[in-house]
């Protein structure tokens, strides 16, 4: 019996969480009439990809373009997150240097500075750099956090040290040790922070809104905010855009669910 | 602090935040390793001095002149940016104030929402039952979209007019025709019960790892002891997850508190200027008007009110534990 009531429970909860997410992808299938009918149509009939064609082709919301900007935006980030962060957090993890204890501490006290500070100078910042209203700008400041130094320096700290002696006693020098040692062991963190990276730097809002204006340099984030001004209640170009911007993530996340929920379970007990 | 894996392994002990305790890979290196180490540090030390640091230190900078990014005259004026966010009936006194109670509102009350709620999804999960990773996986999955996919969608379900939540609520005998994005509080319940749907499962998924990793011999002991299930959650439970709901709090409020998106995307502010949130303010006035002082000087009081905030809830969190140990 108590099976059957958390059973009942478990499925209402579900269907909360499904139901929206499929009537977006339903309505972005449908007519625009058919898109504003109440109570909304689960089936579309007829079932048309006019919505997709209209965004994808339009001057002044080029979808198609704004997600080729979010996955170069994103693929870029993660890589650059995963390239600096994995180096400096293998210094500090294993080698001996005058500084050391500042340069950790600095970079934990920074986890704790909540990002609204960070806005307005690094707009300036960019705005010297000439990198407002380019990709460079979503790509680069967002990877100076310090979450993935401190997650890769708990990861390598934790990995037997025997290897990494042993390779320096056949002659190896740190760089090899590093890159032929300690990469190699650490794939699965790397791959749950080179994830958490894209899923972040994918779905950032405020940020690309406010140093993005061209209508072809649009992350799909910001350009959702465009479509909508630009077609108030037309309800399925809104879900279309919608289905684009959520279709990579999810698919990502089906793939990968196991290092997306560790990776934040774990960042949750380190508090 | 990795304690997923409940294993207490020697370096373990070594992952507090004190890096003299590592272990040397290999002593008597020192002199290489300064060199080296700074190699391996520059690329994200770059990053870090230009992104973060100046930023923090440029702020201050930024909030003591009349800054205007578009203007080459950006004149010293001290702390007038403060004085005026603190002196009633200046030009920015209202609009800030107005948008710092539309910020203490939305976290007033989706914290506790999203402490407790939590919670109690993790713990109907906390028992091995068929499918229940699937589950899990279900309620994480509106986590991984964006801000701006949650709030077109919710904008298209809320609608008035033609929405399926006044739709169904009709079919259900309820008033139907709501207006859940222009009128108050409406549109503060819905942006309250969207972020729910949206971030309950990341907390979820905390609570659940902060359960598994609680001793099983703690329930054993407290049933041997005749405990009722309320009693074991009171007194194994909750102390057991003081250290993942402190976490959990402490982010939850920081989140909240940089509320932007829904407020942007779902009322755009509306009714008035009612819903406009404080970073949704400095943002407006920082990066679209221009008026960077002001916008530094409103982010730097945000941030000490998020501070002092987080030093009190540490604080409840901190006596608590002394007093039940």
């Amino acid at each position: 019996m108590r099976r059957v009531v958390q059973y009942v429970v478990l499925l209402a909860l579900t269907l909360l969480f499904v139901s929206p997410l499929l009537l977006m992808l339903v309505t972005s299938f449908k007519s625009p009439g058919e898109a504003s009918q109440t109570p909304p149509s689960w089936f579309p009939n007829p079932f048309t990809t006019q919505a997709y064609e209209r965004i994808f082709g339009a001057a002044d919301t080029p979808v198609l373009r704004w997600f080729l900007n979010s996955m170069l935006a994103a693929t870029a980030n993660a890589l650059l997150v995963v390239l600096t962060a994995s180096s400096a957090a293998y210094a500090l993890a294993r080698l001996d240097f005058r500084g050391k204890k500042a340069v950790f501490g600095l970079i934990v006290a920074t986890l704790f500075v909540p990002p609204v500070i960070l806005i307005v100078p690094n707009y300036e910042i960019v705005g010297r750099l000439y990198w407002l209203d380019t990709l460079l700008a979503i790509i680069v400041p967002t990877a100076a956090g310090g979450f993935g130094v401190f997650f890769l320096r708990q990861f390598f700290i934790q990995l037997p040290l025997e290897l990494e002696e042993s390779a320096f006693l056949d002659g190896a020098n740190r760089w090899q040790v590093f890159t032929r040692i300690v990469l190699p062991l650490s794939k699965p963190a790397l791959a749950t922070l080179a994830l958490l990276a894209f899923l972040t730097n994918w779905n950032d809002f405020l940020w690309p809104v406010y140093v993005l204006f061209s209508p072809e340099q649009q992350t799909l984030q910001a350009g959702l905010s465009t479509l909508q001004t630009a077609n108030a209640v037309r309800y399925d170009l809104l879900m279309a855009g919608a289905v684009v911007a959520s279709v990579p993530v999810l698919l990502l996340y089906m793939i990968a669910q196991r290092f997306v929920i560790e990776g934040v379970s774990r960042s949750g007990l380190k508090g | 602090m990795t304690t997923t894996t409940g294993q207490t392994t020697a370096p373990e002990v070594e992952t507090t935040l004190d890096p003299s305790a590592t272990p040397s890979a290999r002593p008597g290196r020192r002199r290489g390793d300064d060199l080296a180490a700074w190699l391996f540090l520059a690329p994200y030390l770059l990053l870090f001095g230009v992104f973060v640091l100046l930023p923090i230190v440029l702020g201050v900078w930024i909030s003591l002149h009349s800054w205007d990014f578009t203007l080459p005259g950006k004149p010293w004026v001290g702390i007038q940016n403060y004085r005026d966010l603190f002196t009633p009936g200046s030009v920015t006194f209202d609009p800030f104030w107005n948008s710092m109670q539309a910020t203490g509102i939305f976290t007033l009350f989706s914290v506790p929402l999203l402490i407790v709620v939590p919670l109690v999804v993790a713990l109907v999960m906390n028992q091995k039952f068929p499918g229940r990773n699937l589950f899990r996986a279900v309620y994480f999955a509106p986590y991984v979209l964006g801000v701006a996919v949650v709030g077109v969608l919710w904008r298209y379900l809320l609608d008035a007019n033609i929405g399926a939540v006044n739709a169904y609520l009709g079919r259900l005998g309820l008033p139907a025709d709501t207006t859940w994005l222009s009128s108050l509080p409406e549109a503060w319940i819905a942006m309250v019960l969207v972020t729910v749907w949206w971030t309950l499962g990341f907390n979820a998924v905390i609570y659940l790892a902060g359960l598994q990793d609680i001793p099983k011999e703690l329930y054993e002991a407290a049933k041997v002891d005749g405990a009722t299930p309320w009693s074991q959650f009171r007194y194994v439970t909750l102390p057991g997850l003081r250290p993942v709901t402190m976490f959990v709090t402490l982010t939850t409020i920081i989140a909240s508190a940089n509320m932007f998106g829904q407020a942007f995307i779902m009322t755009n502010g509306a009714p008035a200027r009612e819903t406009r949130t404080a970073i949704f303010y400095i943002a407006e006035t920082g990066l679209q008007d221009f008026q960077m002082g002001e916008a530094a000087a409103a982010s730097w009081i945000l941030t000490v009110a998020l501070m002092l905030l987080a030093l009190v809830v540490f604080g409840v969190f901190r006596a608590r534990g002394s007093v039940e140990s």
